[in-house]
């Protein structure tokens, strides 16, 4: 069966506000890199998954993001998915929520 | 009367709790692990605070799979008293029990204080205890208690008299200074204060045990 390697990238919601991510943004301004207007926290999930085609992995992971990765009350997320079913390949944004 | 206290790894006010149910009110209290199903017998269900599964991912989030908690989850369906204390709370909102989530404070720190608040029973059954409007002391230890949600479903909570439980001082700035929510059947309180905490005069203050209390009719 084919393995595709995907990455589901979480971030907060633009609505919620990130402290852990304004605290980071004072200490580029300490480390001297000027111009940081924005910074915010979020995770990115390396996954591979076994399925028989992409439509049903992409449908496997957006199910898993959308109902575990991450919650939708205070993030969105985005998946990456590579198309060529090798764990390898380029991977382009196929889905998000 | 008997309280079930689920405990699941990386819970550590489990014993708190207990000691606040059998030690001080006198109610039969047992422990359920995380992954037992049985509920038999039981009147209420605790869930106390901790770091659930080490709280990996999001607070509360991998524990929301426990079978334990389907068993809960269909006990409140049955119209079962579940009390979800800190950790307890944002497994609640992790459920879908109760809607929101708990977000990392405002100011980071971690907030380890008493800290006063205004209560606002309306219909929640583990409030009976205390007048309308009253301010009481209770603890707070967490690091994740800013309280989210939209402001239209806040709106709604606000009308529906299932806010019962606000911070005078709002130190960790939830939206609506939002401290505690009950459920529109007022079966399920979650609060982010620990009322266990707040029920042997050895520990300081005495507030909380009419919370507990107020199952005991």
């Amino acid at each position: 069966m084919p393995v595709y390697s995907a990455r589901v990238l979480v971030s907060l919601r633009p609505s919620v506000l990130d402290p852990a991510g304004e605290a980071t943004r004072a200490a580029a301004n300490r480390l001297g890199v000027e111009g940081v207007a924005k910074l915010r926290i979020g995770k990115a999930v390396e996954l591979e998954i076994e399925a028989p085609d992409l439509d049903t992995a992409r449908e496997r992971l957006s199910l898993l993001s959308d109902r575990l990765l991450a919650n939708p009350v205070i993030e969105n997320w985005t998946l990456e998915l590579a198309t060529d079913g090798q764990g390898q390949g380029s991977s382009s944004p196929v889905g998000e929520g | 009367m008997a309280i079930g206290v689920v405990v699941f790894p990386g819970s550590n006010c489990d014993r708190d709790v207990r000691w606040a149910t059998e030690g001080c009110l006198g109610v039969p209290t047992r422990f359920l692990w995380h992954e037992e199903r049985d509920l038999s017998g039981l009147d209420a269900v605790i869930i106390p605070g901790g770091f659930s599964y080490g709280d990996y991912l999001r607070c509360g989030a991998i524990a929301r799979f426990a079978p334990i908690l389907q068993e809960v989850a269909a006990f409140v369906e049955r119209g079962g008293r579940v009390l979800g204390i800190c950790n307890g709370f944002q497994v609640l909102t992790e459920m879908g029990l109760l809607p929101g989530a708990l977000t990392r404070n405002e100011k980071l720190h971690f907030l380890c204080e008493d800290t006063p608040l205004q209560v606002s029973p309306g219909h929640c059954q583990w409030l009976q205890g205390y007048g309308d409007g009253e301010t009481i002391r209770l603890p707070i230890a967490h690091g994740e208690g800013r309280y989210q949600v939209d402001p239209g479903k806040l709106q709604q909570l606000e009308d529906s008299g299932c806010v019962v439980l606000r911070y005078q001082a709002n130190p960790n700035g939830s939206v609506g200074a939002v401290a505690g929510l009950t459920n529109p059947a007022g079966t399920v309180l979650g609060l982010m204060p620990h009322p266990e905490r707040a029920c042997d005069p050895a520990t300081g203050g005495l507030d909380g045990r009419r919370l507990l209390a107020s199952l005991l009719g």
